[in-house]
């Protein structure tokens, strides 16, 4: 390798103020790289496709020549998206002293983990949604993808225009997520003047939604706007079906889970979400769905994503000429990036410049937008 | 009114699957005195063997919904009375007479277990299998659009399967030689074994029963809610336990009607108040028949145990 990168490289190292960690990473020449999601857990494979996406991209970019002349290692933490994991994560990689963190994946993981790594002045790159999590004046976050105020406002949008004179329910799953999302559905909705009959919570992870179904059935709730993940959505719609209650529901994002399909059975094509314009569908990415599919995996979901988050940090370390910190953040808030997602510029607060949210339909297998 | 009777259905079916748990609870503690923790498990595992099996029958080219059923029933009460059996067998037996925290902590140790076991075999991921029993009845037909109250075939299923079986089983605990020699198990352990009885027999098929009935409720289960994931012990074992306390531990119709009344509360509290506090509605039940009936609503005073 070449003698004067690998003093730039060592440089960095050193100035993150490990000399112990700059040793070794002289020795094998890598830079430690985290990616953190519910591997395991109800939410797992969410966390798969974020994981999946994490490994792929450092792969191309290693192929490619890596970071600076050096390989990026990949280590894998598992949050099972339980807020006191992801601390201790957290606290992993910051004394394993990765330089980036791609994650975490649910927002009630991402608020307590992005403290310690503010601590530890390590950058991160998150698909949380949560509006909070960029809020709070942390310089070295950033979201790769849009937020609940925006999702929700899409979905309100979409709700006033399509179902006027039905009955509408605002249900949530108590989760920073879920809450934060139907919180800004409702208010939305309020200020279109579009009545809600029914605004609840539940709790995730019960079996037996009867009671809410019976509460919905006799307020005549046609249209339910969610906030949460799929899996209550499965068994609020199956429950419903077995009721003889006919609901539409339309949530958020991490309903683009194909797991969905399997457990919400023929109830499915009754699910309409909100989820950035499906990058699958961009060429920037033609090439590396191609690489996904020819391993049998189709990149949906957050699994480009994640991969973009990679991308990006490899960017801007390539453009500061450095993975410390301060430069990396410098170049994150200022300069624009070509990701498989597309072009990427960050605002002051960590937030996409343009983000967008579209409405989407499941139909049997596949999700398409909405017409 | 018409959602009353509604939630008085979902109560019932609620209930009746809480109840067939909270026997598992009662009668291991009736007999031991101890407390199974791992027995939430065991209705977890048997609910994968059932989506396996419903599977399997699927792709087997069986359609008959009566028929996979009740091969699945089978299939499902035979293999988890087994894990039944290897609970008490390597959690209970080499503890019996140690230490009375001792059983407690294998018990727990054997949950985690089976928890971890599943989730390594099985996956994470959440599992369902496709709507098996569809429909139901409306009672009261034509009370305008929303309709009357509806019980689904599901629903109908699962209270009358549980009817069935529980009456079946008190006539068996109080009318069947076996029935008498747990019963007297339960009272003097040390004095059958000098009668010449095989107590750990008794004491196994307990747990095997226990099992049996919760492999029911893990069938009934996958049949109502469709989707299943490796966690469900917990929070049904937590719900289970409860009844059997609230019932009166120990008490096998205790158990079942502890089952009942959580079942009822959680469906009222869900849809008259918040169906955010319906636990908090529970416990604070749980408790406030504690405060003036410590044994439970039918459950004897406490017996010092041998």
């Amino acid at each position: 390798m070449n003698g004067r990168k690998g003093l730039i490289g060592m440089g960095a190292v050193l100035s993150m103020g490990g000399l112990a960690l700059a040793c070794s990473a002289a020795a094998d020449a890598s830079v430690l790289v985290g990616v953190a999601g519910p591997m395991t857990g109800e939410y797992a494979s969410g966390g798969d496709q974020f994981r999946k996406g994490a490994e792929q991209a450092v792969k191309d970019i290693n192929a490619s020549g890596g970071v600076l002349g050096q390989q990026l290692d990949l280590i894998v933490g598992d949050d099972v998206c339980d807020p006191k994991q992801a601390v201790s994560v957290a606290n992993s990689f910051v004394n394993q002293k990765v330089a980036f963190v791609d994650g975490h994946w649910c927002s009630s993981s991402t608020l307590p983990a992005s403290d310690v790594y503010n601590d530890a002045q390590i950058p991160q790159v998150t698909v949380s949604t949560n509006p909070k999590i960029t809020e709070r004046g942390i310089k070295g976050i950033f979201r790769i993808t849009g937020r609940d105020d925006q999702q929700g406002q899409v979905a309100a949008d979409y709700i006033a225009a399509n179902f006027k004179g039905k009955k509408i329910a605002v249900i949530d799953d108590k989760t920073a997520y879920g809450g934060g999302l139907a919180d800004e559905i409702a208010k939305d909705l309020a200020a279109k003047q579009t009545p809600v009959v029914l605004r609840e919570s539940i709790t995730a992870g019960e079996k037996d939604y009867s009671g809410l179904i019976s509460k919905l059935k006799a307020n005549g709730v046609q249209i339910l706007a969610y906030g949460g993940y799929y899996q209550e959505v499965a068994l609020i719609l199956r429950q419903a079906a077995q009721a003889g209650l006919n609901l539409t529901v339309l949530g958020g994002d991490t309903l683009t889970n194909n797991e969905l399909v399997t457990a919400a059975g023929p109830e499915i094509d009754k699910v309409l979400f909100t989820f950035p314009p499906d990058p699958r569908k961009s060429a920037a990415a033609a090439k590396v769905v191609a690489t996904f599919r020819a391993q049998k995996i189709e990149p949906e979901g957050y699994m480009l994503y994640s991969y973009a988050a990679m991308q990006v940090f490899a960017e801007a370390a390539k453009k500061a000429n450095s993975t410390d910190y301060a430069a990396i953040v410098k170049q994150l808030h200022n300069g624009s990036f070509n990701t498989v997602v597309g072009q990427v510029d960050f605002d002051a607060k960590g937030d996409l410049k343009s983000p967008g949210y579209v409405v989407y339909r499941w139909k049997g297998n596949n999700y398409d937008y909405v017409k | 009114m018409s959602q009353a009777l509604q939630q008085l259905i979902n109560g019932l079916t609620l209930g009746a699957i809480y109840g067939l748990i909270a026997i598992g609870y009662t009668m291991v503690y009736g007999i031991i005195g101890m407390i199974n923790f791992a027995h939430g498990d065991i209705y977890m595992v048997s609910a994968f063997i059932a989506v396996t099996c419903f599977t399997l029958l699927a792709s087997g080219g069986i359609s008959s919904v009566v028929a996979s059923i009740a091969i699945t029933l089978i299939v499902s009460i035979v293999l988890t009375s087994v894990f039944g059996w290897t609970v008490e067998r390597v959690g209970y037996r080499p503890l019996r007479g140690s230490n009375r925290l001792a059983p407690l902590i294998s018990s727990i140790g054997i949950s985690i277990f089976l928890q971890n076991m599943v989730q390594l075999t099985q996956g994470a991921r959440v599992k369902s299998i496709p709507p098996l029993v569809t429909g139901g009845v409306n009672l009261f037909a034509g009370e305008g659009l929303h309709g009357g109250p509806y019980v689904s075939y599901v629903q109908l299923l699962i209270v009358i399967v549980t009817i069935v079986l529980m009456s079946g089983f008190t006539l068996f605990i109080n009318k069947t030689p076996f029935g008498r020699q747990q019963r007297a198990c339960e009272q003097d352990q040390r004095m059958m074994q000098f009668l010449g009885y095989n107590v750990d027999r008794i004491i196994a098929l307990t747990f095997m029963i226990g099992a049996a009935l919760a492999a029911v409720a893990g069938v009934m289960v996958t049949i109502y809610y469709g989707v299943i994931d490796f966690s469900i012990g917990f929070q049904a074992g937590i719900k289970a336990f409860t009844a059997a306390v609230l019932g009166g531990i120990g008490s096998i119709p205790g158990a079942m009607l502890g089952g009942l009344i959580i079942g009822l509360i959680e469906a009222f509290w869900a849809a008259y108040l918040s169906p955010e506090y319906k636990d908090v509605a529970t416990f604070v039940i749980l408790i406030i028949v504690l405060m003036f009936r410590p044994s439970g609503l039918l459950g004897r005073p406490e017996v010092e145990k041998v």
